[in-house]
């Protein structure tokens, strides 16, 4: 077996008696895509708000690259190769679009650089290339605020691709997008796998099965079960979590 | 809100013509007791940019930049006494002699040097507002509990600086208007028309850096701290240094205003670190306009000129017109005079009288493809 790129283990999150992850683990290959499902309140969320640093867990370890990052902030987490995309899309409203992924795809990200040097030609080309991967090419200097809710999530995507990263957190793509778009989603996400490791959290199944990824199943904060679709389905426990106990079904 | 609009050259060729005839020409033109007003309220302008700097664009309110802003005017005043006590017992200044003081306390030694004086009227004020910054922004302290930090601060340096009469003359502050600067008495016609001059360069020049600080990336990193600093974070950045940096420049902007109102008005004193005072600062960018840095100058200098004229006419009206003021902009201009002129409401206000012509599309796309749109 490869080397892992990421590894939670036995992550647990406890929130005043209430355990939102309960001896969690997860491991993902390079170049992996990856697809997590569960109901509400199986702490889908809530794992990638520990590898992204926004929630210390109360136990466990968290290996990116061979290193613990349990305790970085998160500009630091960002900075190592851990991209995030929120669940409601998160722009920046006041900035236009081509600001947005200006930010996005800026290096080094530290305040003179930004403030003294001009936007080197390179990223310049990169933004013009996320604009048109996007298809947002007329509204590159609107506002990010007076963009459709579809409009917004790829230029999150947009913006999280432009930031690089080896390990893509995707919360939720596809909410609140039209069947074509979310088609779209799923293909752009599949041709980004390889070079990078994509960890995709979403509730849409249509969506899920066009992604023809290996799918890990949550429940009560721990893994219930991963596979194939095809697996995952016939899964007995599985069905017992999203249809409740009931024999006679199937 | 960044989006360039491009000017014809030839107008902002004539605007700047305008606005330096009237900066030669103000001296000659307004008596000196107007004068001088005009020049206190340009040097107050300075101050509002840096409000607008940190509130506008980076969304933190501060209700305690007076400390800052006293700061540098203390600076200024310390070495002007120094520089005019030669004549006086000790050599030092006249009122350490009230409170039977003999020797020149340590910290005031180093303003004997004007060098000093003129970095120490910025550096100070940033300085500080560096350290008070990063303790408080790297804890992640937000909102109006930044808000009432700056204030409680505020209220430390007041008392102070109020009951500290053997080293800085405490409540009774430092006068400046009869010191001596270039052998001339700083309150004379002549040495105020200098510093009327000075004013109105150094306003520009803020005007210009703060226009440079949020021109390009930089810029757009403090607007994205005010709308969602968690996003920035998970971009890579960091912002408690951008705060940091942001509200030490405003510290800086703060003094050096500070300093010209000090030398302006003949006097520093903990008056400068009430509460009203900074609050009134936040007053001025607000009906300016929050966000459009020139809203911050015209609001400072038009409210504090309006201020001045209005409590000549009617004395002890100009709280009730100040708080209606507010008022009013809080509930029907949210972004202030100008920043209302700069959206697009002016021309939905025309739109809806039938003075002008609904768009149908996105203004920039229209602007650009007026025909393909109308086909």
């Amino acid at each position: 077996m490869s080397k892992a790129l990421l590894e939670l283990r036995d992550i647990s999150v406890c929130f005043e008696g209430f355990y939102a992850l309960d001896n969690f683990n997860l491991s993902l290959k390079p170049g992996e895509l990856r697809a997590v499902i569960g109901p509400n309140g199986a702490g889908k969320t809530t794992f990638l708000d520990v590898i992204s640093g926004k929630i210390k867990p109360t136990s466990g370890d968290v290996i990116f690259k061979d290193k613990s990052i349990l305790g970085k902030r998160e500009h630091r987490i960002a900075r190592l190769g851990i991209g995030r995309k929120f669940q409601s899309p998160r722009v920046f409203e006041s900035l236009t679009v081509h600001q947005n992924l200006a930010l996005a795809v800026s290096k080094p990200k530290k305040p003179l650089t930004l403030l003294l040097d001009n936007q080197q030609e390179e990223q310049l080309d990169q933004i013009k290339h996320l604009i048109k991967v996007v298809n947002l090419q007329s509204q590159a200097n609107i506002l990010a605020g007076s963009l459709s809710h579809g409009q917004k999530q790829w230029l999150e995507i947009a913006m999280l691709v432009g930031q690089d990263p080896d390990l893509l957190l995707v919360d939720e793509p596809v909410a609140g997008l039209t069947d074509r778009e979310t088609d779209l989603t799923a293909d752009l996400l599949k041709s980004l796998s390889g070079d990078h490791t994509i960890l995709v959290i979403e509730h849409d199944m249509e969506f899920i099965r066009r992604l023809e990824s290996p799918i890990t199943v949550l429940h009560q904060g721990s893994v219930l079960c991963e596979g194939s679709m095809q697996e995952v389905k016939a899964n007995k426990k599985v069905i017992e979590v999203y249809l409740g106990q009931s024999e006679d079904k199937e | 809100m960044n989006i360039d609009t491009k000017r014809d050259p030839r107008i902002s060729f004539f605007i700047w013509v305008v606005i330096i005839a009237l900066i030669i020409a103000t001296p000659s033109l307004l008596p000196v007791f107007r004068l001088n007003l005009l020049g206190r309220y340009l040097s107050l302008a300075i101050v509002a940019l840096g409000v607008d700097l940190i509130w506008g664009f980076t969304g933190l309110l501060s209700l305690g930049q007076g400390v800052f802003f006293a700061l540098g005017g203390y600076s200024a005043a310390m070495y002007l006494q120094l520089n005019s006590s030669g004549s006086f017992p000790n050599g030092i200044p006249e009122f350490f002699g009230l409170y039977g003081v003999q020797k020149l306390p340590f910290f005031w030694e180093p303003f004997k040097s004007p060098i000093f004086a003129l970095i120490a009227i910025w550096a100070i004020p940033a300085l500080v507002a560096g350290c008070l910054g990063f303790l408080v922004f790297r804890n992640r302290i937000k909102g109006v509990y930044f808000s009432i930090l700056t204030q409680a601060s505020l209220l430390v340096f007041f008392n102070l600086f109020n009951g500290q009469q053997r080293l800085i003359n405490g409540t009774n502050g430092l006068k400046t208007d009869v010191t001596e600067l270039f052998g001339q008495m700083v309150g004379s016609d002549s040495i105020q028309r200098l510093f009327f001059w000075i004013t109105a360069i150094l306003v520009l020049l803020s005007w210009f850096f703060t226009k440079w600080i949020i021109r390009g990336r930089f810029g757009d990193i403090l607007i994205g701290i005010r709308d969602d600093e968690a996003r920035v974070r998970f971009a890579g950045y960091n912002p408690t240094i951008f705060k940091t940096i942001v509200f030490s420049i405003a510290g800086g902007l703060a003094g050096i205003s500070g300093a010209l109102y000090t030398i302006q008005s003949g006097i520093v004193s903990p008056q400068f670190m009430t509460v009203p005072f900074s609050i009134e600062m936040v007053i001025w960018v607000a009906v300016g306009g929050r966000g459009t840095l020139l809203g911050a100058i015209l609001g400072a200098v038009f409210i504090n000129y309006a201020k001045s004229l209005v409590s000549e006419a009617l004395p002890a009206s100009w709280m009730f017109i100040q708080g209606g003021l507010f008022i009013l902009v809080v509930t029907a201009l949210p972004e202030g005079v100008l920043g209302w002129l700069q959206s697009d409401r002016p021309k939905n206000l025309l739109i809806r009288l039938g003075i002008s012509k609904p768009i149908r599309t996105y203004p920039s796309l229209e602007a650009k493809g007026k025909d393909e749109v109308n086909s």
